[in-house]
């Protein structure tokens, strides 16, 4: 039987107006500031795009080719000929990462050389400058297989070994391979190892278990990747410079030899090469705006689709 | 040794340098449900995954001795281990259907060996889901998802997907450990009647449990053999005083 405690020695009864700490007031609200100021920042940029742009932002825009020296009109071909570029990139990355993803978390054993090798890489590609990527493009892709294809099936008659869509979109799907094994490797591994066993202990095969069990999982990571990979692709400029964009097309690209034109590209041309900056400014914004609601919501797609993996591995 | 079912001879099972296993010998009966017990770390479950190779899907592991099912060697170089999968099926501690229909979680199997017919396959999903005791639950909700079930549902899917394919022998590890009594006591009701058609080893840490399903038990300890007999025998006249220790409770 204790005796009861004054309030004043009571140690649960202090009160929390009694020293606050200068500095950890100091800590919030600098982190406060922070987080104001890069808010700040980023609807400034939004902000200045959307006002200088919204004059010549229509659906008209979108739907239409430039015109007079690109000073009026459209974006048209520029839309049309990203769209190409990354559903090609899409068809030559998807299958290729998906398989290199599937290949580490199932088959690699974790002391493996290859797949060591294979993670280097993969971590390297992340962070080569995307204008390396154009070069090897076009001393690669262009100059070496395109040329190596002109003489044995054209007779050296030039066709292949120039710039176009085809190299272009290979060299695009190189840069963002590995967004794409690394989104599908996440994915794998939130498959529980029990689901495998249980797959196993029935008599499958690692095939069949892969293909019944592990896949159908993987497919939210595809889509992740694919998605993060598109918006990437969309927006590039460095890889596709001199692998096969163009200035100006009067047509739409037909066959994967022919050049195209890209939003990226079109908003790089008209700031630095435009016969009339002034008249062109607004185009360069409201291209700018157009890639952004692109890429913008490309991103929100795959943030939603990751979460619900995210959720799914708890 | 026409009741034996396996002849374990000398089985070691090593994880790189560390003995888990230690010259393992016994004979499991055929048509009887025979109960692996010991304390924690014991080995038991370890072995259990011995009988159906799934200790070959670790790294590092290596395994010495013969296991000899219906006198074959499954160890053996030539044997296939998917073919041994479908005939020593296996039920876990923790039950994990897939993520599919309670339809395609017992077709399953059936589908990995080729049965192709819906007639013929939902003949077996039937016979399958009877067997586990659970058809007259989900026999109107086959399309819904399994995730959708109880613990002790699920748990009885799982045995259910496991009879789909038709083995001979069925391994338990510790199938009712995460479950409510009422789904416990299911699940033991049904391996007394699935023993009529199947071998069954199953794995407890309740001893109780081991008393009341099995006909034979083994006594693990540190990785070792220490006594094997009918049930009975074991618990009221245990041979060695390690076992006579464990049972009493005296540690565990």
């Amino acid at each position: 039987m204790g005796k009861a405690i004054s309030i004043s020695e009571n140690p649960f009864s202090k009160t929390n107006n009694q020293g606050i700490d200068i500095k950890e007031k100091a800590v919030v609200g600098l982190t406060q500031i922070a987080v104001l100021l890069i808010i700040a920042i980023l609807f400034i940029i939004l902000g200045i795009i959307i006002y200088q742009g919204r004059e010549k932002f229509s659906w008209e825009f979108i739907s239409s080719f430039p015109t007079d020296g690109m000073t009026k009109g459209g974006i048209f071909p520029a839309l049309i000929g990203t769209f190409i570029l990354v559903v090609v990139m899409s068809i030559a990355a998807v299958p290729f990462g998906t398989i290199t993803a599937i290949y580490l978390t199932e088959y690699a054993k974790e002391k493996s050389k290859i797949a060591a090798a294979v993670r280097f890489s993969i971590r390297t590609l992340a962070v080569v400058p995307s204008i390396i990527f154009g070069l090897f493009g076009l001393g690669f892709f262009i100059q070496f297989v395109g040329t190596g294809m002109d003489t044995a099936f054209n007779e050296g008659e030039l066709h292949w070994g120039q710039p176009n869509i085809l190299w272009a979109s290979l060299t695009m799907a190189l840069l963002t391979l590995p967004v794409i094994i690394v989104s599908v490797e996440e994915s794998l591994k939130t498959i529980p190892r029990e689901l495998r066993e249980a797959s196993l202990a029935l008599g499958a095969t690692k095939w069949q278990t892969i293909k019944n069990v592990v896949f159908p999982g993987s497919i939210s990571g595809i889509m992740t990747g694919t998605i993060l990979a598109v918006s990437r692709g969309a927006g590039e400029v460095a890889p596709i410079l001199f692998t096969g964009a163009a200035y100006y097309l009067a047509t739409l690209p037909e066959s994967l030899s022919d050049q195209f034109m890209n939003l990226g590209y079109h908003v790089y041309i008209m700031s630095t090469q435009s016969s009339d900056v002034e008249k062109t400014m607004p185009i360069q914004f409201a291209t700018t705006l157009v890639l952004l609601i692109l890429t913008l919501s490309l991103n929100l797609v795959a943030v939603i689709i990751r979460s619900r993996i995210r959720r799914r591995a708890k | 040794m026409k009741d034996t079912k396996i002849q374990v001879k000398d089985l070691s099972l090593y994880y790189g340098e560390k003995k888990a296993l230690k010259e393992i010998s016994l004979e499991i009966p055929r048509n009887k449900v025979t109960a692996l017990i010991g304390p924690s770390g014991c080995g038991k479950s370890t072995f259990l995954r011995c009988i159906n190779r799934m200790n070959d899907l670790i790294p590092d592991v290596k395994i010495t001795g013969q296991m000899l099912v219906e006198g074959v060697d499954i160890y053996d170089k030539n044997v296939d281990v998917v073919n041994i999968r479908k005939k020593i099926g296996m039920v876990f501690q923790k039950s994990n259907p897939f993520p599919k229909s309670i339809y395609e979680n017992i077709a399953y199997g059936p589908k990995i060996n080729g049965i192709k017919g819906k007639n013929e396959l939902d003949e077996i999903v039937e016979i399958s889901l009877r067997q586990a005791a659970i058809w007259d639950e989900v026999k109107d909700r086959l399309g819904d998802s399994a995730m959708g079930l109880s613990g002790g549902q699920q748990q009885r899917l799982c045995i259910a997907r496991t009879l789909a394919v038709s083995p001979d022998i069925i391994l338990m590890d510790e199938p009712a450990s995460a479950l409510d009594p009422i789904s416990t006591s299911k699940i033991e009701e049904l391996v007394h009647e699935l023993k009529e058609q199947y071998t069954i080893i199953i794995v407890t840490h309740n001893m109780q449990q081991a008393a009341r399903t099995s006909d034979f038990t083994a006594f693990f300890y540190l990785g070792e053999l220490i006594e094997m007999g009918k049930t009975n025998a074991i618990f009221t006249k245990p041979e060695k005083k390690q076992t006579e220790d464990y049972i009493t409770g005296r540690f565990g």
